[in-house]
């Protein structure tokens, strides 16, 4: 077991942060947000030509058999960027509930050719998977609705999971909803009598959990590009005639959350290198908040114009404050770790 | 040199020396056969070997004699790594195995009443009589001089240029005639700090670390070698300041509340993240790319210490203190006391070794280059510098 990153890392993450530099600078998500937010052009490249979407998927299924921790330095790339990509929610989560099945459409999935959303609420926990989702199955048909659903609105097939099972739907009915997070929207999705095919079995609590682990790897991408950025800004940027950031107030802070930022890094690693259900509460707990932080001091630190829709530091932030919600709060990921660290309640 | 290989050298070393035999005996020859710090170099009580095989020497010899790395920290951690950088052949010869094997014990004779994070605005003299010098200050905040047979000394010897370039470092000999320790009582009510005055203190030049006017860069090798705290970071899950409160938490269900538990909650993740850290800088270090991270884990760790010990006693609701008798310590001991001690001595731990602003100004602007603040002591001379 590891903390550090391997070469073979080193060179995905450069690749992947390369392409991105090229075609997804803030600028450019800044003008999607408001009419589709989802660049399919960029991810046809990150899963055609960097191979992204098949990364957990095994060799034989088309996939390129890599592991969680490779996964892991793509999502620091994609927070970093706040890339508009259904990566997160169709190549770790779906693909993740799909994996166990080996049905065929991990292939499709592999290649790009298809993506996939799970039928989930974003606000759903390993520990309550089924909150925002009322659906049943009945004579192979799925009523009902869910909530919160992240990566919906692209995806070609949703993976349903009911009572213990998972099901392929594609005729459910989508209603995109204003989110929070401009980058990663969110859909109500209604089933009313769809037509479903049963893929196998769902250990749900199980893939939200591998979901946390890789989240936690995201959100330190999201910190580390707000640290970058305010330090950067309050180099340049004079008052009193000189620099901000050589006053020791700001200096002060920007030590502080370059410390919360390496603690973050350093458990997000251990989130993938041992995704137990302690370390994986642990970095989510730690690392949601720190996203938040980074984000609102970057917000703080650059004055006025942090404010402003200009700027994409809002991006950030609202990235970080949905991510923060998203698959259990930090509150709920502490409570989790009164018994699995042995830090009992009052009786 | 690699594991399999030091394992052979200390199990030869084993065959020849009975570690149930003389405690004394046995660390000098320890010493001697390259295994007290086995990255040193060979004839200083090392084999000049990659440090991290220090790890098996350290196993295949548990249950052997120790030494006392408490009392002896300041000798191992400050003034043997810079007696190695930047001693004369005779001088490591002379101060290091003793040094190791805990027979002479070293302070550190830096801070001054008025120069403690601006260090280099010191007032010590030392003025130079033939092949001596004679040493004329006061020093404070010296842990553990009231035991010491030498200490590391920084003076100033030229106060004509500005403060950082006209000082010059020394070993001091405690038992010179002119070294007075008084003993400095502290808020937990032991004493172990002191004030130390030099008066008249004639050192020869052969105690002399380093050139004439070069103390500034000794010094920094010796802060350096301080505040990289890696030994800090608790290797087991659990460890450190956070077990003490765990073991009270475990014991007492009676005293626990809910808002306790959701503080305890989040001080246990802070000190598992920060302990995660310290694992990833040892593996860095370990695969030769030491990273910044080194900066920051006195820093994390002072916080804290500062804030487990204070939970401790808010959840323990014990109004008394084990022991006010003023007494003369050893060493820190954080673990063989009681929460109260734990909680007053930690206040310390965010100004020894460098406070925790000074700490996040080297964080700023060594790490990540922000620029430094206005000096309006650069360039002039010590003695013209306002006081």
């Amino acid at each position: 077991m590891t903390l550090l990153y391997s070469e073979v890392e080193d060179e995905l993450r450069a690749a992947v942060r390369g392409l991105l530099a090229d075609r997804c600078p803030p600028a450019a998500v800044l003008k999607r947000i408001e009419s589709d937010p989802h660049d399919l052009d960029l991810w046809k490249t990150l899963a055609g030509e960097i191979g992204v979407a098949g990364l957990l998927i095994p060799e034989e299924l088309g996939g390129a058999g890599a592991s969680a921790s490779e996964v892991a330095v793509v999502l620091e790339e994609l927070g970093r960027a706040v890339a508009p990509v259904p990566f997160f929610t169709s190549s770790v989560l779906a693909t993740q509930a799909l994996l166990p099945t080996g049905d065929a459409l991990l292939g499709e999935l592999a290649e790009g050719r298809k993506t996939a959303a799970l039928a989930v609420s974003f606000a759903a926990s390993p520990y309550r998977p089924q909150r925002g989702s009322s659906v049943r199955i009945e004579d192979g048909r799925l009523s009902g609705t869910v909530t919160g659903v992240a990566g919906a609105d692209v995806a070609d097939v949703l993976l349903v999971p009911v009572d213990g099972d998972l099901y392929a739907a594609e005729g459910a009915a989508v209603e995109v909803v204003p989110s929070l997070d401009l980058t990663r929207p969110v859909a109500t999705v209604t089933f009313e009598g769809t037509e479903a095919r049963r893929v196998g079995a769902c250990d749900l609590a199980g893939v939200l959990r591998s979901g946390v682990a890789l989240l936690a790897s995201e959100q330190l991408g999201v910190a580390e590009w707000c640290l970058d950025t305010t330090l950067a800004y309050v180099k340049e940027r004079h008052q009193f005639a000189r620099p901000v950031g050589s006053f020791q107030a700001i200096k002060h802070r920007l030590a502080d959350l370059w410390l919360d930022v390496v603690r973050a890094r350093a458990a997000a690693r251990n989130a993938v290198a041992d995704p137990s259900p302690l370390s994986v509460a642990v970095a989510q707990s730690w690392n949601a908040a720190v996203a938040v932080h980074a984000a609102e001091e970057a917000l703080q630190l650059h004055g006025g114009i942090g404010m402003t829709w200009e700027h994409p530091v809002h991006l950030y932030l609202k990235r970080a404050k949905s991510a923060e919600i998203a698959l259990g709060t930090p509150g709920d990921h502490r409570e989790a770790l009164a018994s699995l660290a042995g830090v009992p309640g009052p009786e | 040199m690699n594991e399999a290989e030091i394992k052979e050298r200390v199990a030869a070393f084993l065959a020849e020396h009975d570690p149930s035999g003389d405690r004394l005996e046995f660390l000098r020859a320890r010493f001697d056969a390259g295994l007290a710090w086995v990255w040193f170099p060979e004839g200083l009580g090392g084999l000049g070997v990659a440090r991290e095989l220090q790890q098996v020497v350290e196993r295949e010899l548990a249950g052997t004699p120790q030494i006392n790395t408490g009392v002896q920290g300041i000798g191992l951690g400050m003034a043997a790594p810079t007696i190695l950088a930047f001693g004369t052949e005779e001088q490591k010869r002379r101060f290091l195995r003793p040094l190791w094997t805990g027979e002479e014990i070293w302070c550190q004779l830096f801070s001054e009443p008025g120069a403690g994070s601006d260090l280099a605005t010191l007032a010590t003299r030392a003025v130079r009589d033939s092949d001596e010098w004679v040493v004329d200050g006061q020093k404070v905040w010296t842990s553990g001089a009231h035991h010491s047979r030498w200490g590391i000394l920084v003076t100033r010897t030229d106060p004509d240029v500005p403060k950082h370039r006209g000082m010059t470092y020394f070993v001091c000999d405690m038992h010179a005639p002119g070294v007075e320790v008084r003993p400095l009582r502290q808020i937990t009510g032991e004493a172990e700090f002191n004030e130390v005055f030099l008066t008249g203190v004639r050192l020869s030049d052969d105690l002399r670390l380093g050139e004439v006017g070069d103390g500034w860069r000794v010094a920094q090798t010796t802060l350096m070698n301080e505040r990289v705290a890696i030994g800090g970071a608790p290797v087991r899950r659990g460890g450190g300041m956070v077990g003490p409160v765990l073991d009270a938490w475990h014991a007492h269900p009676e005293l626990r509340t809910h808002d306790l538990h959701q503080r305890l909650l989040a001080l246990w993740v802070e000190a598992e993240v920060t302990r995660l850290s310290g694992a990833r800088l040892r593996e860095q270090l370990v695969a030769g790319q030491p990273g910044p991270e080194g900066s920051g884990m006195k820093l994390s760790f002072a916080k804290l210490n500062q804030a487990l010990s204070g939970f401790e006693v808010e959840f323990e609701r014990d109004l008394g203190y084990d022991d006010w008798t003023f007494r003369r310590s050893e060493d820190v001991d954080f673990y063989g006391r009681g929460p109260g001690y734990r909680y007053l001595r930690a206040k310390g731990n965010s100004i020894e070794g460098g406070t925790s602003e000074i700490l996040r100004n080297i964080i700023a602007e060594r790490v990540l280059g922000l620029p430094s603040e206005p000096r309006v002591d650069k360039d002039v001379p010590w003695k013209d510098l306002p006081r």
